[in-house]
């Protein structure tokens, strides 16, 4: 099975020719070459869900394979859920290069390229590797080309601030993941995820297992940008290039959050058992409420955005924390739907940077009306984050309703709609302003991003009337709701979940080679109540767009709350550094109160 | 096997952290990130020490039934070691970008230029 390392290998080695021969390259090359890869990426992932299918495929290294349950070499293990990930890296970096092409007005330097092309190879192995310091190394390097990306417009202060915030706060994050792997490893002697698990399910959960899970935890958790790890977040998408943000918001903090499943299930998952679950969904509800109402609160595109996708990561976060199949599938295949949606609406402000200039609704007031194709795509986008019944991102959505239901956390289905609600509403309300020239053109309980943030290249002509900008966000939009046609796709994802849990198994098929066993596709399909609250998430999205339009006064008893919440979001690094560090000790506590 | 390398790996981490969240000057806090880094370094080659062993380097005068300190370790560290050249080069040359646009590198005085 040639094709699993090749996913990673190729951009990692166009990477490479490009760094060294790029400059001496025809203007446009390093941009075919970066499509033509991102685009293999795509297509070999698609390939590989399908293959494994059937059975998960241990790509060992080298030829090293486990020799009486003992694995020394190192190893990728492609499910279909993982390789669902990589083809969604793939797809969302083609979709990244072409809007590049016609985004940038200047020459881009081979370097972005080069940047991009480690980004994305970095996070396919993330998203494959099965051995846990692989996982680090390739969560060090991904993040080393996401800071750097991120302040690509070196000239500006508030670029490269945003890049130190996020490198500051994610190394420590990185360090805390790290040394949790040290400790993991000074008890099983492993760093294959399934022969660690296999070590700690022989003993119960004791004050190290405790601190090593906390520790890697937060380490992903940072990554993902859950409260109170996600601060550096908005900072650093505020002012990243929007096709760089296609990839930030699209996949890279969902891949933190698989991330956490995938070490919970197969490391963890013996010794703790289901104790942690209420302290997950805890994060997992602060996280989608406040990134909900801090998305409302933003003026600024971008930031919004950021605050949208922190406020779904806590919804995904709250399907992986349920602790069982349904809920994790049902993460997965939104974390996909949601984040094709996510991607599209990235390419919509990247197109709106290049023809007004600027991204934030305030100022925009009514200047999107020169591309209207654009404004359907925006709320289109909006509807999908609202969970429009029956499209894309509503599947998933249901099936995350209904697994919190099963496992007896009924009262989260509200939650998620007010999240959705929010996020949806949110984007509504802007796209109502940019596209339609609706509400007034000040609204003071809006945060302005600060000047020379979301303002872009300028007024500026686009080459080609701009296809290559708005083209991907159409496919993107299409892919992301059209995944609701896909016959069966719940059951197929839950079918391939009830296998990722099944740790033993698992562990016996990795280090044994006895195969997994894999149950039937069980059907799933949306039930009446899903369609409900699908239904009320749109509307609440609808009519909040129209409050924060027409009647924000109604809205003002919040202010002050919304003043204090805005402050706390709007602090120095050595602040965000402290969250960090307080968070990390309450979640340890917490872990620590609720382990039998 | 002393516990000595935990507690200066803690303490390492615990100092690292303490100037990160304090720091009013931005190359400082880089380096307060690499004390936080080092304690990772401690932490790993305490973990794989085992006392009155040798090098893991073997050969037909040094036969491996000997015993050696634990190998893993010393690769991961090594990793480990690329890993925060790479993040501190990258972190030092975003500072000399903002000491060359704003002339101040006190995150205070920054963020307050900011706005």
């Amino acid at each position: 099975m040639t094709l699993v390392p090749l996913v990673v290998a190729v951009p990692l080695l166009a990477a490479a020719v490009l760094a060294a021969f790029g400059h001496f390259l025809p203007a446009r090359f390093p941009d075919v070459v970066a499509v033509a890869v991102a685009a293999f990426v795509t297509v070999a992932s698609v390939i590989l869900i399908f293959r494994s299918s059937d059975e998960t495929i241990h790509y060992w290294f080298g030829g090293w394979r486990p020799r009486n349950g003992i694995a020394l070499g190192v190893s990728f293990s492609v499910d279909p859920l993982g390789a669902a990930l990589a083809a969604l890296v793939g797809v969302l970096a083609t979709a990244a290069f072409v809007v590049s092409w016609d985004y940038f007005r200047e020459r881009v330097p081979p370097q972005f390229h080069v940047l991009m092309l480690l980004f994305v190879g970095a996070m396919v192995g993330f998203a494959l590797s099965s051995d846990l310091f692989n996982i680090f190394v390739f969560f060090e390097l991904m993040s080393v080309a996401a800071y750097a990306l991120t302040s690509y417009r070196i000239e500006r202060p508030s670029a490269v601030q945003g890049a130190i915030n996020f490198a500051v706060v994610n190394s420590i994050g990185a360090f805390m993941l790290l040394i949790g792997i040290a400790l993991l490893y000074a008890r099983t002697g492993a760093l294959n995820l399934a022969q660690m698990g296999q070590v700690l399910a022989q003993h119960d959960a004791d004050g190290l297992v405790i601190v090593a899970f906390t520790l890697v935890a937060v380490g992903f958790l940072t990554k993902a940008g859950a409260v109170p790890f996600h601060f550096w977040l908005s900072d650093a998408y505020a002012v990243a290039p929007a096709p760089v943000c296609i990839l930030f918001a699209g996949v890279m903090s969902d891949l933190a959050l698989h991330a956490v499943a995938r070490v919970y299930w197969l490391v963890f998952s013996g010794p703790l058992g289901t104790d942690v679950r209420p302290v997950l969904i805890g994060v997992g509800v602060i996280t989608a409420l406040i990134g909900a109402v801090m998305a409302w609160l933003q003026a600024g595109l971008k930031r919004m955005l950021a605050f949208v996708t922190i406020s779904h990561i806590g919804l995904f976060l709250i399907g992986i924390a349920l602790l069982t199949a349904r809920g994790l599938a049902a993460a997965t295949v939104y974390v996909v739907a949601d984040g094709l949606v996510k991607g599209s609406l990235f390419c919509a402000v990247a197109q709106l940077a290049r023809r007004v200039g600027h991204t934030d609704e305030l100022v925009c007031h009514g200047r999107g009306r020169v591309i209207p194709g654009t404004g359907v795509i925006v709320v289109v986008g909006a509807l999908g984050l609202a969970a429009i019944p029956p499209l894309g991102t509503f599947v998933p959505f249901g099936l995350l309703g209904r697994s919190a239901g099963l496992a007896g956390y009924g009262w989260l289905a509200p939650v998620l709609v007010l999240a959705t609600a929010l996020t949806g509403g949110a984007v509504l309300r802007a796209a109502g302003r940019i596209f339609l020239g609706l509400g007034p053109k000040r609204d003071d309980l809006l945060v302005s991003p600060p000047p020379g943030e979301e303002e872009d290249v300028g007024l500026a002509e686009v080459p080609r009337r701009g296809a290559l900008l708005w083209v991907p966000a159409l496919a993107l939009l299409i892919c992301g709701l059209g995944l609701a046609l896909t016959p069966g796709i719940s059951g197929h994802a839950v079918r391939h979940a009830e296998r990722f849990v099944d740790r033993a198994s698992l562990a016996r098929e990795t280090l044994h080679g006895v195969r997994a066993p894999l149950g039937p596709v069980p059907a799933v399909h949306a039930s009446a109540g899903s369609y409900l609250y699908g239904a009320v998430s749109v509307l609440a999205a609808v009519t909040l767009a129209l409050l924060g339009l027409y009647r924000s006064r109604a809205l003002r008893i919040v202010a002050p709350a919304a003043h204090r919440l805005k402050l706390l979001h709007d602090g120095v690094v050595g602040e965000y550094v402290t969250w960090l560090t307080v968070g990390a000790a309450a979640l340890g506590v917490l872990f620590a109160a609720v382990v039998r | 096997m002393s516990f000595l390398p935990y507690a200066l790996a803690a303490w390492l981490f615990a100092v690292g952290l303490y100037g990160v969240v304090t720091s009013r000057h931005l190359v400082h806090l880089v380096v307060c990130m690499t004390v936080i880094q080092s304690s990772t370094y401690v932490l790993l080659l305490g973990i794989g020490y085992r006392t009155g062993k040798k090098a893991p380097i073997f050969s037909s005068a040094v036969p491996p039934q000997v015993g050696a300190v634990d190998p893993v370790v010393q690769a991961l560290t090594l990793t480990d070691v690329v890993v925060s050249v790479t993040v501190t080069a990258l972190l030092l040359a975003l500072v000399i970008e903002i000491w060359k646009r704003s002339g101040t590198l006190d995150p205070d005085e920054l963020r307050r230029k900011d706005t």
